[in-house]
Order: structure tokens, then C-alpha cells, then sequence
């Protein structure tokens, strides 16, 4: 009897492994794998564009298996630990710089993506990919402090040492990966933001951890919650996000901290080397950067589109606000970062742990 | 020929563990002991753990006050549905098990909505004038998060002990001059010993490796051993740090389950083993 059901299961195990075998190869569906950071594309919510669907409308042989990440670190672990694949991600500036360097890159063939025409001249040519071989930019943005007028008193608001004001203290958010963090620290010490030097490093590390105390929570995304239903009060985030969190509170505020600087990012859509599907990720591609599917992307998403053609879809409203768009003197004091060698990455890396581990 | 037929059927179970047990096994281990950027044999890896010291103290700590608050809670509970009728057993068990029918994350993420400043509690007290109390970021709420979320891992064996013991034996006892206190202090007791320990320890180990508990219900102080390593893979990108951190857990998680072990060595088995 027991033979009898030991076999029988084993049965099973083999017939469910077949099954499962035969689900991947029995399609003629190309499945492309996109890996973006969490709430970075508008997915059809509130009347929104569903730019996935749209995709798979418009190519109705390629299907698109999308999922998320946290910060550019947690990505970058997850595709040099290998063992996976993924056909598009959309990292920020200084980790293209690093995984350009790494060679964990593609090059793209720009004859598949004739929608890059409209990307501005000012966002070709960076310093993370200078000749415009590996990335096509899908936003731009600046990081700068959100806070709650109902309760931050607007004297506080005077810099970057509003997060360590102990009068707020249990309210502050900080943000949860490295850069940003000692990006912060960098400002406010006025050190340069790419800076490779260990004492530097090390006293932006010591002004975190005096920061530690006041701080609520480090968080990345978690920060749409707590700063909407106001248990969090002050927070360090991007300025796209601050403009879909204040539709759900309008009592939250931005603030960039001009006469300190502060950080102005280009997120940019690359093929990494473990992707499958070079051509059908290069139609996503170029998919997210038609004017109209960019413009309603944004429209949702509230960063800002680096192509001037796609601005003229947008709501007339968003195109002209100022936190989305800043103006040029705005922009004097932004700085973008870049990449830093691998020991120094590790390097603050290590520094952030401690401070997180205390 | 019987020989032959259990190893047949224990075939399939022993693959398993050979293949998702032991090689994940030499795998950590083959991390823990090279380095980051060579891939060199390496002992500097271990060498860097002694920073880790008081958070792993710390998440000893956490998960010990757990076990043992799930202990006192718990004991009373399955001693009580130990003797009731069949019927109303089976319908407690039932209750008991019928949390764990839900995610680990979702009964977490709830407590999250409670217990914050903005939450319901506080919410509702806030009706009746009092508070906001701090009742968040506390290392009060990640013990609750750990007692709430493992308190069945400590019922349901000793439940499982407890209605096995032989009435027959507390009849003697009591026939033998016991009052109620020494035939649960000499009898009771000592023979459920074997469900304390297991419970102790499913609890104990699941509380000390976690990591989810402490990021959503602690504050920035209430860093766990679990939080670190998790950090080590997704964010820190040194898998190697990871691996050596998760192979002193273990072994730490080892010791602890046989000096637990030791207290009831002699004991007859029973309840559920680890």
C-alpha cells in the first residue's frame, strides 16, 4: 500500500514537472523581462494610461513579465549574482556608469529605437554614457525634502539640517540606500557629492549616525504611506513622487535646498547582458519613448520627461510646474553623481551598514 | 528485504534534502569562506563578524523574551484545550491554527496599522482624549510582532504533549496524597517538559533569523541579525558577509536547540520534534 502511494506521488511530481516544462517551451510568445524600480510606470490607476498593456496591445507576440526594485543597489546585486534574466532596466545615472564600466551592459542598436530623436540634446552626452551607446533616457528629476506644513514650522525649513532637527525627531524619514544617504551628508558638509576620499566619507558616515536618533524609519518606496497619512512628517525624496503624493495630501510641501545644492538625476533604460530579447526590448524601448505614451506615462508617474516633444502632451499644468521643471537658476547648485570605483563603492557601502546597524 | 524497502521510499525525501539541504549548505559555506571581489579562499569574511556581536546578542535577546512570554501565554491555553471534550478540541485547534492559514506578511504589515502614531488604536484613543501613545518602533512591538506571529509553534506541541499524558497517572497522584498543585508541579509538569522544549525551540529559531518582524514593527535601533544579512544580499551586494553571517546563526541556533535539548535529554519523546 505504501509502495503503491509512493509511486503514485512520485507520479505526480514527475507529471507536475512536465507540465511546468512544457508551460515554458509550448509558446511562440516572446516574454520580455522588464525590471524597474516601484512605482516607476503608470499601470492603469485612477484613469491612467496602462502602459504595459498598451505595449502588449500594440505588439501582440510579446509579453511582458515586469517586476520591481527598491533602490539601483538591490538591482545591481540581483543582476551581478547572475542566475537571472532581465531584458530592460531603468537604473540611475552613476549605476549605468557602473555597470557600463563593468561591462554588464549592451550596446543598443539605435535603428530599432528611432523614437530616441526626441530625447533632448541636453540629455545626451552625459558623463555615465558619453557617447550615447548604452542608455536611452526615461526621466529626469531632482531630490529635495518633503515635509507637512501642518506641523514643520516654515523657519525650520532653511537646508538639508531640517532632517536632523531634533524638534521633529521619531518624524524624519531617511532614504534607505547609500548614495542618496551620504549624498545628504555630502551637501550639507559641503563636500563634493563623488567625492573618493575615506576621511570625507567617513565624517559624512559620522553625521548620519548623529542623524540616527531623529529618524523614524530608513525607507525607500514605504515613504508614499507613511508621509500621506502623515506618520511621518519630513522626508528626503524625488521630486516626481513628491507631485503624486500631495494629490493624496495637499498639505505636503517640497523644498530643494538651492544655496546648499542638491541632487538632479536622468534615470535611463538599458539592456543588460543577461537579456534574451535584445530586439523586442528594444521596441520597449522605444515604445516609452513615443511623445503620447511618454507624455501619459509621466502624467501619472509626475517625474519629468527629458524630451521636449513629449512635454507638448502633457497636462499643460504639470509642464509648467515649477517642481517637476525646474528653472535654469534653479538648477545652478544641482550636481549628478557619478561612479565611484568599486572600492570606494564598497567602501561607503560598509560606512552605511554600520550606520543602519548602529 | 524491509531494509530495502525503506530506503526505496525514503528515496525521493532523501534527494530532497541532499539537494536543496546539503548543497545550499556547502554553498553558503563556500561564500562565508572567500573573499568579496577574488573569490579567493579567505577567513576575512568571519574575521569582520565581531561588529556583528551586539546585534546578534540583541536578536538572542528578542527572540529568548519571546519564546518565553509565548511560554506563559501558551501553556495555560493548550493545558486548557488538553482537556476539554474531543469536539471542542478539534474546533480550538482549529482557532489556534487558523492565523497561520494567512501570510506571515499580511498579519505583520496589520499590526503596522494598529499600533502606528496614525493607526487605529491610536485613533481611537485619541476619540476618548488620550494619548498618541508610542507604541511603534518599540522593541515592545517587535516582541509582540514575535509573540503574535509563533504563539501556535508553542501551543500546538504542547497541546500535542499535554493531551497524551495518562489521566491515570494524576488519579494515582492524587490518590497518593497530592493536592492540586503538586500533581501539576511533580506530574503535569515534568511530563510535558519534551512540548516546552519543542515549542521553546520553534519558536526560538524562527524569532531569531527573522527580519521582517523587526523592519516593520521596529525602529531604527531594533536591527536584528536577520535585518543585516538581508541587507548583505539586496542592497550591500556582499553575499559573502551574508553567508558567513547566516553560518554563525546557524550554529548559534544549534547550540542554543541542544542545550535546550540537554535540559530534556532524558525525557520521553513526545509533542512535535524539531
Amino acid at each position: 500500500m505504501k509502495k503503491a502511494i509512493s509511486a503514485l506521488l512520485a507520479l505526480c511530481l514527475i507529471l507536475g514537472c512536465c507540465a511546468a516544462l512544457a508551460g515554458c517551451g509550448g509558446q511562440d510568445k516572446t516574454t520580455l523581462y522588464v525590471y524597474n524600480w516601484g512605482q516607476y510606470i503608470s499601470e492603469g490607476d485612477d484613469d491612467s494610461l496602462d502602459v504595459i498593456a498598451a505595449f502588449e496591445e500594440a505588439y501582440p507576440d510579446i509579453e511582458v513579465k515586469y517586476s520591481t526594485y527598491d533602490s539601483n543597489e538591490i538591482m545591481y546585486s540581483k543582476l551581478s549574482n547572475g542566475g537571472i534574466t532581465v531584458d530592460v532596466i531603468i537604473p540611475s545615472d552613476y549605476m549605468i556608469g557602473r555597470m557600463r564600466q563593468e561591462g554588464m551592459l549592451m550596446e543598443l542598436n539605435f535603428d530599432n529605437i528611432p523614437n530616441y530623436q526626441y530625447i533632448d540634446e541636453a540629455f545626451r552626452n552625459t558623463s555615465y554614457d558619453p557617447e550615447n551607446k548604452y542608455s536611452v533616457p526615461y526621466t529626469w528629476g531632482t531630490v529635495g525634502i518633503i515635509y507637512n506644513t501642518k506641523y514643520v514650522d516654515e523657519a525650520d525649513v532653511t537646508g538639508w539640517e531640517l532632517l536632523w532637527n531634533e524638534k521633529y525627531a521619531g518624524k524624519i524619514l531617511m532614504f534607505d540606500n547609500s548614495r542618496d544617504a551620504f549624498g545628504i551628508a555630502q551637501y550639507l558638509l559641503g563636500y563634493d557629492i563623488n567625492t573618493t576620499d575615506e576621511a570625507e566619507l567617513q565624517a559624512c558616515a559620522d553625521k548620519l549616525a548623529e542623524q540616527k536618533p531623529v529618524v523614524q524609519q530608513y525607507v525607500m518606496d514605504q515613504i508614499f504611506d507613511a508621509m500621506e497619512n502623515e506618520e511621518a512628517w519630513i522626508a528626503p525624496y524625488y521630486a516626481g513622487d513628491y507631485l503624486t503624493m500631495v494629490e493624496e495630501n495637499p498639505d505636503l510641501a517640497f523644498y530643494r535646498p538651492e544655496h546648499q545644492g542638491f541632487n538632479m538625476f536622468i534615470d535611463a533604460m538599458c539592456i543588460p547582458t543577461c537579456c534574451q530579447e535584445k530586439e523586442a526590448a528594444e521596441l520597449f524601448i522605444n515604445f516609452l519613448c513615443d511623445p503620447e505614451i511618454s507624455a501619459a506615462n509621466m502624467d501619472y508617474l509626475g517625474y519629468s520627461v527629458p524630451a521636449s516633444a513629449s512635454k507638448e502632451y502633457l497636462d499643460p499644468e504639470l509642464a509648467a510646474n515649477e517642481i517637476a521643471y525646474p528653472s535654469q537658476e534653479a538648477l545652478a547648485n544641482a550636481t549628478s553623481f557619478d561612479y565611484l570605483p568599486e572600492e570606494t563603492s564598497r567602501y561607503v557601502e560598509n560606512l552605511f551598514m554600520e550606520v543602519r546597524n548602529g | 528485504m524491509k531494509k530495502n524497502n525503506a530506503v526505496l521510499l525514503s528515496a525521493p525525501y532523501l534527494i530532497w534534502m541532499v539537494v536543496f539541504t546539503l548543497i545550499p549548505l556547502g554553498v553558503v559555506a563556500y561564500y562565508a569562506l572567500t573573499d568579496p571581489s577574488t573569490g579567493a579562499f579567505s577567513l576575512g569574511n568571519l574575521a569582520n563578524l565581531g561588529m556583528y556581536l551586539p546585534v546578534l546578542w540583541q536578536s538572542i535577546v528578542y527572540s529568548l523574551v519571546s519564546a518565553c512570554i509565548c511560554l506563559i501565554l501558551g501553556y495555560p491555553v493548550a493545558y486548557f484545550i488538553a482537556h476539554c471534550s474531543v469536539r471542542a478540541q478539534k474546533f480550538l485547534y482549529m482557532l489556534v491554527m487558523l492565523p497561520m492559514c494567512m501570510s506571515f506578511l499580511l498579519r505583520t504589515l496589520a499590526w503596522v496599522g494598529l499600533l502606528q502614531d496614525t493607526g487605529i488604536i491610536n485613533t481611537l484613543l485619541g476619540k476618548i482624549g488620550i494619548g498618541p501613545l508610542t507604541m511603534i518602533r518599540t522593541p515592545g512591538a517587535v516582541v509582540l510582532g514575535m509573540v503574535y506571529n509563533y504563539l501556535p509553534y508553542m501551543i500546538l506541541p504542547l497541546y500535542a504533549t499535554i493531551v497524551k499524558i495518562d489521566p491515570r497517572l494524576i488519579e494515582a497522584a492524587e490518590d497518593l496524597g497530592c493536592n492540586g498543585v503538586q500533581v501539576f508541579s511533580r506530574v503535569v509538569l515534568p511530563l510535558s517538559v519534551p512540548g516546552i522544549l519543542s515549542g521553546m525551540t520553534m519558536v526560538f529559531v524562527p524569532s531569531v533569523s527573522t527580519f521582517y518582524i523587526s523592519q516593520k514593527l521596529g525602529g531604527t535601533d531594533t536591527v536584528l541579525i536577520g535585518d543585516v544579512i538581508e541587507r548583505q544580499f539586496k542592497q550591500g551586494n556582499n553575499p559573502n558577509l551574508g553567508a558567513a553571517l547566516s553560518l554563525v546563526l546557524m550554529l548559534l541556533v544549534l547550540v542554543c536547540t541542544s542545550i535546550l535539548n540537554r535540559f530534556g535529554g532524558d525525557q520521553e519523546e513526545g509533542g512535535v520534534l524539531v
